[in-house]
């Protein structure tokens, strides 16, 4: 570009941004593409067998809970944040709240007791995401120590308070047999949920004050502060917000599995970290989408699922997942860097 | 001249050991291009930020328009209509210059949806538009990211900022220090047009013709006190680095006395 400020620079649309310029500027749009390629992979080399109404549903189920952490997160890798806590708060307000099921009628319990156990799991990651938060505001410590005290501390309190055996009767039957097995439409609640957070996360990300600020200072937190952002305050609100959707996602464990699965999530964060990160979502904050995540966890998903059904064994999903995240790293730095010099 | 728009009366911080304010003042008219000069380390940044609101002076007075005020922070002198245009221009590069115009006074969407904090990214659009087209910027895409712009459009849209909310005083911090000629004039004729709307435009640079050339007066600090002001016209930049350096002190008792009053200008 020539130096013109205040030159009149052209008006109307030019080469420089027609749109298939404009089309490969969207992130999402190269993840996407690598998502539909695998799909079309798959459905070629085993036609009739991938691509089934089966195969999507389980897909979508396995991804569910890691779509509702991965919205989460995506807010908290915009503000240039990290939260590898997530795995143990869930099991901490699954702990919490099927501690409380099972002195409230244990399997059998009624429908009273299942609304305080959901309101106890939410309740528990909100205040321990808040906590987090509140940590990471005072700008001490840095996040990825104080979620990594976080991990420890959440998973070591549910083993205490368990002593460290999954406790029976954690879920009702009635939670298990709604949202854990039933469908709406002939599509499992667990995703019509997942949906509806990842819908309504992703507008309040693209169009709200909220997602503004939360893009704004992730971009750059001392403009955000001189714009009279009030960035500590912002930073709680956004891992509180993780921290429910950690509960939240205790809630769908529960109602999904029946048990607290407290050995079961040592590497969710990795996993949903790595969704976010493939889904264009930049690690150094200011920049990424909901849409981006969304993508980012069904490409694992497809892969595990795509390799059974071909035969191959699944272990290669690790593998390739592992080199397409160092890649997507690597070419968001490329970006970065032909943006300064532009 | 009428009474002073924005007054300092004896502003004192120290940070640490080091006193960066021995009793400052400073004074400046509505409708007037006042540059702030001074040597380095003579406390031209500190001043500015408590004039602005970033910082709390640890004695001292600031009045705006006759009364006393004092900043609670730089929001607090944005609604007094005080604003900043930062040497670092203090903005979010992965946000579109709408966005940066708005940036923590978003414009919200009518009804329900604006108490959920739905923005009018529409308004914003047109508005910034207009605001860009006053300053005489046409941006090829507004919706672009500002990282994407040019270091003299990210400017523009920085001045844009301060001028579309200014309604008092504007603070610029060398703001033509990263530019090329064609964009340094550019924005000293913006400098210009926004005092002549009756806003005081607070000059920092470091570049003594270009600040004979703008400005109406000038106020020279040295070591943590105003040791000058002078009349742009008449006066040379020989006189200027004389006032900086000290062999030439025109507003100071003695250099031992304590804080002074903004009085003995007059």
């Amino acid at each position: 570009m020539t130096a013109t400020t205040g030159e009149r620079v052209e008006q109307g649309p030019s080469p420089a941004v027609s749109w298939p310029r404009r089309l490969a500027g969207i992130s999402e749009l190269w993840t996407f593409l690598v998502l539909a390629a695998l799909v079309l992979f798959f459905s070629i080399a085993a036609p009739g067998k991938f691509f089934t109404t089966y195969d999507l549903t389980q897909i979508a189920v396995n991804a569910a809970i890691y779509l509702v952490l991965g919205v989460g997160m995506t807010y908290v890798v915009i503000t240039a944040g990290i939260d590898l806590s997530i795995g143990s708060v869930l099991v901490l307000a699954a702990v919490a709240a099927g501690e409380y099921n099972i002195g409230h009628g244990g399997a059998a319990a009624g429908w009273g007791t299942v609304a305080c156990c959901v309101l106890i799991a939410l309740a528990v990651g909100a205040g321990w995401g808040a906590l987090q938060g509140l940590l990471v505001a005072t700008g001490k410590v840095p996040p990825l120590i104080v979620t990594l005290g976080g991990l420890g501390t959440a998973l070591g309190l549910a083993e205490l308070a368990t002593g460290g055996q999954d406790p029976a009767g954690a879920a009702a039957a009635n939670l298990q047999n709604t949202l854990g097995f039933g469908k709406l439409l002939g599509i499992p609640w667990l995703v019509v949920l997942a949906a509806g957070v990842t819908l309504v996360f992703g507008l309040v990300l693209g169009g709200t004050r909220f997602g503004t600020h939360t893009l704004a200072l992730g971009s750059n937190p001392a403009a955000a502060r001189r714009a009279g952002i009030r960035v500590g305050r912002h930073l709680v609100q956004v891992y509180a917000l993780m921290g429910v959707l950690a509960g939240l996602g205790a809630v769908m464990w529960l109602a999904s599995y029946g048990t607290t699965s407290i050995a079961g999530h040592a590497t969710d964060n990795l996993k949903v970290i790595t969704a976010v990160v493939l889904g264009g979502t930049s690690l150094f904050g200011g920049r990424g989408s909901v849409l981006g995540t969304v993508i980012g966890v069904f490409i694992p998903a497809v892969l595990t699922t795509g390799l059974i059904v071909i035969g191959v064994q699944q272990y290669w999903q690790d593998v390739a997942v592992g080199i397409v995240l160092v890649a997507a790293v690597y070419v968001d730095q490329l970006r970065r860097s032909a943006r300064e010099r532009s | 001249m009428s009474e002073p728009l924005l007054e300092a009366r004896g502003v004192v911080k120290q940070f640490g050991q080091v006193q960066a304010l021995q009793g400052a003042d400073f004074t400046a008219f509505a409708g007037e291009v006042v540059a702030l000069i001074g040597d380095n380390g003579a406390g031209k940044s500190t001043l500015v930020n408590v004039l602005s609101g970033v910082i709390a002076p640890d004695a001292g007075q600031l009045r705006l328009g006759g009364a006393p005020v004092r900043f609670a922070g730089p929001a607090d002198a944005r609604r007094h209509g005080v604003e900043t245009v930062y040497q670092d221009l203090s903005m979010a590069p992965d946000l579109d210059a709408a966005a940066n115009l708005y940036l923590g006074r978003e414009l919200l969407r009518g009804g329900l949806l604006g108490r959920l904090g739905v923005l009018d990214r529409t308004a914003m659009r047109r508005e910034a538009v207009k605001a860009f087209a006053e300053l005489g910027v046409t941006l090829k895409e507004v919706t672009a990211p500002v990282a994407t712009l040019s270091g003299g459009q990210r400017q523009s849209v920085a001045v844009a900022r301060a001028v579309a909310f200014a309604n008092r005083v504007i603070f610029m911090d060398e703001p033509t220090a990263a530019l090329g000629v064609v964009q340094r004039a550019r924005v000293l004729e913006t400098v210009r047009r926004v005092a002549e709307r009756g806003i005081c435009v607070v000059l920092i640079s470091h570049n003594m013709p270009e600040v004979l050339s703008v400005a109406d007066r000038i106020e020279v600090l040295r070591l943590g006190r105003r040791v000058a002001s002078f009349a742009a016209a008449g006066t040379t930049i020989e006189d200027l680095v004389g006032a900086m350096t000290g062999s030439l002190d025109q507003d100071r008792p003695a250099p031992d006395t304590g804080a002074r009053n903004a009085e003995d200008l007059r």
